[in-house]
């Protein structure tokens, strides 16, 4: 077993337009690796787990950073930095739940580097995958932790289709509890996808969490006003309170008059291999009263049609405990 | 503030990576992808037609070390994932890795085990080919001098014993290599008012050592100069020498900082082999360099537990038998830790009648060590909540129940009973439950909405000296005091701390004294490894005999030069005087040259002849340049000193979500006299924080179906981080200095940890209305798990170790 840890033999692309690098992407397309701070990738590339011709860095790219103020909301450049997004005005005031969960990814150092757009488009952390196995993930057919023995306590209660990793992202429920929209540019020129359609699970892509493809970069992060000053919560439970993924977190918006709930998204994260909306819940809370009598009756279903594995099972209380706690809080 | 902390901050410090040497080359390892085999092949000639490569080493080109060795590259017995293979040097580290990628290794798979109780079950797999449990033995050579050896044994228990185990219950039938026992263990549980019986499961973990062991050695004139990262100075080298098959004398082992160690650097590690003698094969400066990933497959582990315990109390809460069973995970290096496990109970009880049963098997995981009080750290982490609800289950308070059982300075250690130097384990509790309020807090309401508080007590305890080892000082014409230490140097600056022994003993001026260590040739004595918490005790006591040296030969020197004897004179301010007319005198400076003049012991050129054959090269390098005190430590006195430590723990948990927030923690050291206070609270500030992996977050995780560790990495073996801890911390000490001790101090760094994790693992029961999760660690799960009244997930306990 090879035991690597300085950068393989590749080429790199360092643009400073996006027009430059949208070219690039364009012309390596599956050979290329898009890179913006770099905590998801670097890992993959070192350990060799995964090799690419050629990495395209982003981070020169100053247009693409910074948070504005919309017609409709806000942008933010895909590679404005987590910790920039912490402490944003604009964020903190009117979607502070975005703000709570960046403020809650990995680590302040992590967080200073690692990108909005980073954390939203990193890969599974299911350690079978990242190290580097032949699973249906890595394009094999089995899967190692869908069995009785696997080591599988950080795993998918839903959604799972072969694969069973979990959604690793902080911000990502956020962004679907914001409906975001996501603007994704090619050579050809721009789409945009909600942010809840941007997350993709393994039914529709095993080998890919997002709906990005070869020759496209994600730009930016449109939030609508839609959700501004709405009711937020924001809660992470992970083993440690610094530097880990969630063993499940939750991202909630609610419109509350008078009391009562008259929308709201709710979302959890490392669930399943995309953020979860919970909505048979949004819609049971429908003009109820936003308090923890309408929490505790809702609970429950939040984890309908859970599949538990061999050691994840603590996942559908510690879910439903959070539902009740976005709820009633 | 010690020298070397701005260093370390700046970064300007240099570790071993960090030293180049013209015509370095570097080395890098190509490692075993599993769990269990044999090397069958290697092909290694495109790697060798690269440009750039040099040279490769495999198995073939060490001497052999067979099972139950630990080879620093692996043939015949490939026993874990991340075992190294073999080696390749190249002039670039790029070079090398694209050199390994091109090798092909063609290994046998052989059956593999990670759980110990599977592999002593009938038909279970085994670690190595020739059994499963580690055996170590001792017999008396010729003239009475024991021989200490070790071999494989294949030892299968009845299922039936298994399946008990499993079910927390005695494992009737089974076999144990160890054994021992004190007092009437029937009468004991007869006269118990109160029996409880409780399975428990450890699981070990990685030391984690942010620096990796690197090693740089280039050969000179038949002299091999090797830089390692090792805890310890001159323990190291008559093993490296054996390594590298030369004379000590030609060995000069650099280390002049180390960025951890924790118990897996004390002494010369098998992979140090592959540099020292890659460079001479090679005849260029060789640096092999250990990435973080392989830190954690050969930086070694604390082992795990699985066990049994059945203790037996009076009403007054004195505890009258202990029956503990212990199999540890001895990982694929075999050696477990149940009698210091052992040894940890009969400290917390001084039970009167106890038995012990153990046996260390082998597993296809990493290779186990000494880590942290290892054995007592963990089993002190089980054993606070079992106490507690023994505690109780006799209506007694958690503190008082241990105050009864604790050991005092007439107190034994241990399936021998050994004495203890002193010991004030009662004066530290009562110490530690005023500074942290105990009596207030458990009387405090502990619901409010989702949130419980749980407040905890705990034991630490760890074995804190040694004896024998020899101390060299020398006072130069200039007037200074050198005072030469083998003690290496972890950041704990204990090699600066028992050094202020001999400069205290000739009353010198700190300014006015020079430390020289760090390099074997800056002369340095014979010292004990920085390991089992000794080092301040046993060089503390090192250096103030070779002070006491000096003295005599100040005095001596004096007499000769000033008429009397010796007995009339007197040191102070740096000079050597008579007693009964300060003005007749010669400072130290005047006496060092005299020495110079006088030669024979006084300058070195003789020495006793009973140091250590080390301390005796060190006195040859420094002799003739000043007044030599050296000396070995024959201070009499018997029995163990022991550090002791009691923490008390305060947390609140979220009923939700499993997670709980450590709101404080106090703890009092028993540690004799605090020498350093700064260094004492860093101690016990460390101990703290890894307490709380211990207790609460880091374990190895393999998978049962293909032998490979999930956690890896540092973010996914989840030591503590600052957000996890306590920042609100009370540490003091009993300071009552120990007898044997000339400077009263014996050590405290092992037990600081396990005293954490004791009181973190009894405040989470608390927290959970004494529910015992009988674990270490108790993890966010487990906790939801049970206030779910999950039972489709981890069941607790289910007395496995290495997996979830």
């Amino acid at each position: 077993m090879p035991s690597h840890d300085v950068m393989p033999n590749m080429d790199l692309y360092q643009p400073v337009q996006v027009e430059d690098a949208l070219a690039i992407a364009d012309r390596l397309a599956e050979r290329g690796w898009l890179v913006g701070g770099g905590q998801d990738t670097y890992g993959w590339l070192k350990d060799r787990a995964k090799s690419v011709e050629a990495l395209i860095d982003l981070s020169g790219i100053e247009s693409l950073r910074g948070i504005k103020e919309t017609a409709d909301g806000i942008e933010i450049g895909a590679l404005t930095t987590l910790t920039e997004i912490t402490g944003n005005d604009l964020i903190t005031q009117r979607y502070s739940v975005l703000s709570d969960a960046a403020g809650r990814v990995a680590s302040p150092q992590i967080r200073n580097i690692g990108t909005l757009g980073g954390n939203v488009s990193q890969d599974v952390r299911c350690w079978y995958y990242r190290r580097g196995l032949d699973c249906y993930r890595a394009g094999g057919n089995l899967c190692y932790a869908d069995t009785p023995e696997g080591m599988n306590r950080e795993h998918s209660l839903f959604e799972a289709s072969r694969c069973v990793a979990a959604s690793p992202s902080d911000t990502a429920p956020a962004l679907v509890a914001l409906d975001a929209t996501m603007v994704i540019q090619s050579s050809g020129g721009e789409r945009t996808l909600a942010a809840e359609d941007y997350f993709v699970g393994p039914a529709i892509d095993i080998e890919n969490t997002t709906a990005l493809r070869p020759g496209e970069i994600l730009t930016s992060v449109r939030i609508p006003s839609t959700w501004a000053n709405a009711t937020f919560y924001f809660e992470k439970v992970a083993d440690r309170n610094s530097w880990d993924f969630a063993l499940v977190n939750i991202a909630a918006a609610f419109k509350v008059s008078g009391g009562n709930i008259e929308d709201s998204r709710i979302v959890c994260g490392a669930v399943q291999c995309t953020p979860r909306r919970v909505t048979n819940v949004e819609n049971a809370i429908r003009g109820q009263a936003k308090n923890s009598s309408t929490a505790e009756s809702v609970a429950a279903m939040s984890t309908d049609g859970a599949r538990v594995l061999a050691h994840n099972g603590y996942k559908v209380p510690l879910m439903q405990n959070l539902v009740k706690r976005a709820i009633s809080a | 503030m010690p020298p070397d902390i701005p260093g370390k901050v700046t970064g300007e410090i240099k570790y071993a990576e960090d030293y180049k040497r013209e015509g370095m080359i570097f080395a890098r390892l190509l490692t075993s992808p599993m769990p269990s085999g044999r090397v069958a092949n290697i092909d290694a000639s495109d790697a060798l037609r690269m440009d750039g490569v040099i040279g490769i080493m495999t198995a073939d080109d060490l001497p052999p070390s067979p099972p139950p060795g630990n080879p620093a590259l692996a043939s015949e017995y490939i026993t874990f994932v991340g075992q190294p293979i073999l080696a390749v040097a190249a002039v670039s580290e790029e070079i090398a890795e694209e050199a390994i990628s091109r090798i092909r290794v063609d290994i046998e798979r052989k059956d593999f085990v990670i759980d110990p109780l599977e592999s002593l079950a009938p038909g279970g797999p085994k670690a190595y080919p020739e059994g499963n449990v580690l055996l170590r033995t001792r017999e008396i050579g010729p003239g009475g001098t024991p021989i200490m050896s070790a071999e494989i044994k294949d030892i299968k228990w009845p299922q039936s014993a298994i399946d008990a185990l499993r079910e927390g219950k005695e494992p009737v039938g089974a076999e144990f290599p160890s054994e021992w026992a004190f007092g009437d263990l029937e009468a004991g549980f007869a006269q118990s008012t109160h029996i409880i019986e409780e399975p428990f499961v450890t699981i070990g973990y990685p030391h984690h050592s942010l620096e990796p062991r690197t090693s740089m050695a280039y050969w000179e004139n038949g002299k091999c100069y090797f830089h390692g990262s090792s805890q310890s100075q001159s323990a190291n080298d008559n093993g490296l020498a054996r390594m590298l098959n030369i004379d000590p004398a030609n060995l000069v082992f650099i280390n002049e900082a180390t960025g951890g160690g924790f118990g897996s650097k004390i002494g010369p590690y098998p992979y140090m082999a592959i540099s020292g003698n890659f460079s001479r094969m090679l005849n260029r400066p060789v640096q092999l360099r250990i990435t973080r990933e392989q830190e954690f497959y050969l930086g070694s582990a604390r082992s795990g537990m699985q066990g049994w315990i059945k203790i037996g109390v009076k009403d007054n809460g004195k505890v009258a038998a202990v029956d503990l069973v212990i199999v540890n995970d001895g990982g694929s290096t075999g050696g477990g830790s149940g009698s210091s496990s052992a040894q940890h109970v009969t400290i917390a009880y001084q039970p009167e009648s106890m038995r012990f049963r153990g046996i260390s098997v082998y597993t296809n995981t990493t290779p186990r060590g000494a880590q942290r009080g290892p054995g007592q750290n963990e089993m002190a982490a089980v054993l606070a909540p079992i106490s507690d609800k023994i505690a109780t289950s006799i209506n007694m308070d958690r503190v008082a129940f241990r105050r009864v059982n604790v050991a005092d300075s007439d107190g034994f250690q241990g399936g021998s009973r050994g004495p203890l130097t002193s010991a004030f384990g009662r004066e530290a509790l009562d110490q530690g439950a005023r500074l942290f309020g105990w009596d207030e807090k458990i009387n405090q309401p502990k619901r409010n909405g989702s949130k419980v508080r749980g407040v905890g007590v705990g034991i630490g305890y760890h074995g804190a000296g040694g004896r024998g080892y020899d101390g060299l000082v020398r006072i130069a014409p200039d007037g200074k005091l050198h005072i030469h230490s083998g003690v290496g140097n972890l950041g704990t600056y204990s090699y600066a701390g028992t050094s202020r022994a001999a400069a205290e003993a000739l009353q010198v001026e700190w300014d006015n004294c020079e430390i020289h260590r760090g390099r074997t040739d800056n002369h340095l004595p014979h010292s004990s490894g920085q390991g089992g918490s000794n080092t301040m005790f046993t060089h503390g006591r090192a250096n103030w005999v070779a002070a006491q040296d000096a003295i005599t030969k100040l005095k001596e020197i004096a007499a000769s030069e000033l008429g009397g004897s010796p007995e009339d004179f007197e040191i102070g301010g740096e000079r050597v005087f008579k007693s009964s007319d300060s003005t007749q005198g010669l400072s130290y400076a005047e006496a060092a040259q005299k020495a110079i003049e006088m030669g024979g012991k006084y300058s070195g050129m003789e020495y006793p002849d009973d140091i250590n054959p080390i301390t005796q090269r060190a006195v040859q390098g420094i002799q003739g340049t000043g007044l030599v005190g050296v000396s070995k430590d024959k201070i009499p006195g018997q029995g163990q000193p022991p550090g002791i430590q009691v923490g008390f723990c305060e947390i609140e948990m979220d009923l939700d979500t499993g997670k709980y927030e450590i709101l404080n923690y106090a703890a009092v050291a028993d540690c004799g006299t605090v020498v350093h206070p700064k260094n004492f609270e860093n101690a016990m500030r460390g101990g703290a924080v890894w307490g709380v992996g211990l207790a609460g977050l880091e374990r190895h995780v393999y998978d049962p179906q293909n032998g490979l560790p999930a956690n890896v990495g540092l973010y996914q073996s989840k030591p503590p981080t600052y957000l996890d801890i306590s920042t609100d911390t009370n540490m003091s000490a009993v300071n009552i200095p120990d007898p044997q001790n000339p400077i009263g101090a014996r050590g405290i760094g092992e037990p600081t940890q396990g005293a954490s994790a004791a009181a973190l693992a009894s405040a989470i029961a608390d927290a959970l209305d004494g529910h015992v999760f009988n674990t270490a660690p108790v993890t966010t799960d487990m906790i939801i798990n049970h206030l779910a009244g999950n039972t489709y997930s981890t069941q607790t306990p289910n007395l496995k170790t290495n997996t979830f």
